[in-house]
């Protein structure tokens, strides 16, 4: 298959409405999830799930994107876009996370922060500046799994973790592949050529150092939920024996050597 | 966002003439907001605000510093970092090369040192001129190093942001930085120090939804566009048109985003009250 035909494949798995949503990561990875609704300010995001749960038996703190797998759900949880309320939801839920040594667990699945007057009003930049600058400093250790869409600042909003994976068919990108088209050649059916160019595939974020790894969506769903439970079940291993200074030093290091430039004076 | 500003980039570059000054030139201009003929000279003098409706013209990060620094106190830092191109991107490189050229700029954004007021602060100020002050690896990585700078020598920051957003063409390692820098910010925040935003047109997207709403203090300028999502694609998604005035300096603080809105004539005196006020020492010299 050409690099254009595996892309349109990829764009197709992750955007099936059968494909595993947070709930079902929720229920088949996790047990006794009680959500916890609500960011104390405004109001509470159904685009945005959040709660606790235990992973092997141990409490954590549980959010990420919610999409629907019918029209209806879509339309409930406003096709996995949230509001600043969301945002800030997920703030509230990782300090509190935080308070009580748990720790974090973000799914990341969401076309990207939602564009529209009312998220204007709250200030959806500031929910997810404040975001980024909190989750960086959080003591206690933070996992994000990019399970799908990661669009954009609304992904990244709930991605400022400890370590980073990405699911074998999800993408990370700055710009969403069609608004990228449409930008530069003004025609936005030129999506799969704007998605190569971009370099967004797990593999590409795992070339660039940007991701600890790419999780096996193997050949079922019980597969695809057993790989989620194992990447998660290793990484807290390492994370858990860190002090919050550690987490905090090394999440701050992950991100501070990304970036590529020249320097004249070297 | 970006399908809004870049039009506008290309307007705003051909009435540059000089590398690295926006010089009084014979011709006269027209506001871009109500359209007056202005002798450009007189223009240069009002610091770019139109005379006639107040608009404030966007600036080069060079006059920028004019306005703001105290005369010759200004010392760049780390203007030796230069765009690379990671995802080889088609046209990219061809890009740069011409805006380098163009603007005598390496990259969207200029920083250093200076002082206002005798105070010594570090100041960033990013430059819609060069690809509408998109951020990418190089304006992610020096005001990253500005933060940690500041950090380090007890300094405040004052940056004077405005973009289109993150850099498409650098991908990710554009989406990325925006991490990278808000974590500097809390690194400068932590040790105690003071940061200024300073919001002027038009700062969107990616800068709107990290360093640029992180200010220990926000001030914007008049009538400055500020925002996340581009207008045009809210429009689309309500399907109607909005309101000149939504996502202007004036919206953002009736929504309680930003302190103040303060003149381009007032901005030097306001910006050295506030250093003064967090206990910045005047000096002569150096």
């Amino acid at each position: 298959m050409s690099m254009e035909q595996n892309m349109e494949k990829q764009l197709r798995v992750i955007h099936d409405a059968a494909r595993p949503n947070i709930d079902d990561i929720v229920n088949e990875v996790f047990h006794d999830f009680i959500e916890l609704h609500g960011d104390r300010l405004y109001g509470d995001d159904r685009a945005m799930l959040g709660g606790i749960a235990r992973l092997n038996g141990t409490p954590v703190t549980v959010i990420g994107q919610r999409k629907g797998h019918t029209t209806a759900e879509n339309i409930e949880a406003n096709f996995g876009m949230a509001h600043p309320e969301g945002y800030r939801k997920a703030l509230r839920l990782a300090r509190q996370a935080e308070k009580f040594h748990r720790p974090v667990i973000c799914f990341v699945d969401t076309a990207g922060a939602f564009c529209g007057v009312g998220a204007e009003e709250r200030g959806q930049g500031e929910a997810i500046a404040r975001n980024l600058y909190e989750f960086m400093g959080l003591r206690t250790p933070v996992v994000s799994i990019v399970t799908g869409e990661g669009g954009s600042g609304g992904a990244l909003a709930i991605a400022v973790a400890n370590e980073v994976y990405m699911m074998q068919n999800a993408i990370y990108s700055v710009i969403s592949p069609r608004g990228c088209a449409s930008i530069l050649w003004k025609d936005a059916s030129r999506e799969l050529e704007a998605a190569e160019a971009l370099q967004i595939t797990a593999r590409d974020l795992y070339r660039f150092g940007m991701i600890e790894g790419i999780i096996s969506e193997g050949r079922s769903r019980t597969a695809y939920f057993r790989n989620i439970k194992s990447a998660l079940t290793d990484s807290l291993k390492r994370l858990e024996s860190m002090s919050g200074d550690a987490l905090r030093q090394q999440r701050y290091d992950k991100f501070r050597k990304i970036g590529v430039f020249n320097d004249t004076n070297l | 966002m970006l399908i809004d500003l870049f039009p506008k980039t290309r307007e705003n570059s051909r009435q540059i003439k000089s590398k690295t000054e926006q010089k009084d030139s014979p011709v006269s201009v027209a506001c871009k907001k109500c359209g007056a003929q202005l002798s450009a000279a007189k223009y240069g003098k009002n610091l770019y605000v139109c005379p006639t409706c107040g608009a404030h013209g966007r600036l080069l990060a060079r006059t920028r510093i004019r306005q703001i620094a105290d005369r010759d106190s200004f010392h760049e830092l780390f203007g030796s970092l230069q765009t690379a191109d990671p995802l080889h991107f088609e046209g990219y490189a061809e890009k740069i090369d011409a805006l380098r050229e163009k603007t005598g700029m390496n990259d969207a954004v200029v920083t250093g040192t200076c002082r206002i007021g005798g105070m010594k602060t570090c100041i960033g100020v990013m430059d819609s001129h060069f690809m509408m002050a998109s951020m990418g690896s190089v304006v992610g990585e020096k005001l990253t190093r500005l933060f940690e700078y500041a950090a380090e020598q007890a300094l405040p920051v004052i940056l004077f942001t405005c973009s289109g957003g993150a850099r498409m063409q650098e991908g990710m390692f554009s989406l990325l930085q925006m991490a990278k820098v808000s974590g500097a910010v809390a690194k400068h925040s932590e040790a105690g120090g003071l940061y200024i935003t300073v919001l002027t047109d038009p700062t969107t997207g990616g800068v709107t939804a990290s360093f640029a709403m992180l200010g220990d203090i926000i001030l914007a300028e008049p009538g400055a566009t500020v925002g996340f999502a581009g207008r045009r694609v809210i429009e689309g998604t309500i399907g109607e048109k909005l309101p000149e005035e939504f996502q202007s300096a004036e919206f953002v603080l009736e929504h309680g985003f930003c302190d103040a809105i303060v003149p381009r004539s007032r901005m030097k005196q306001t910006l050295g009250d506030l250093l003064a006020m967090h206990g910045c020492k005047a000096k002569r010299g150096e």
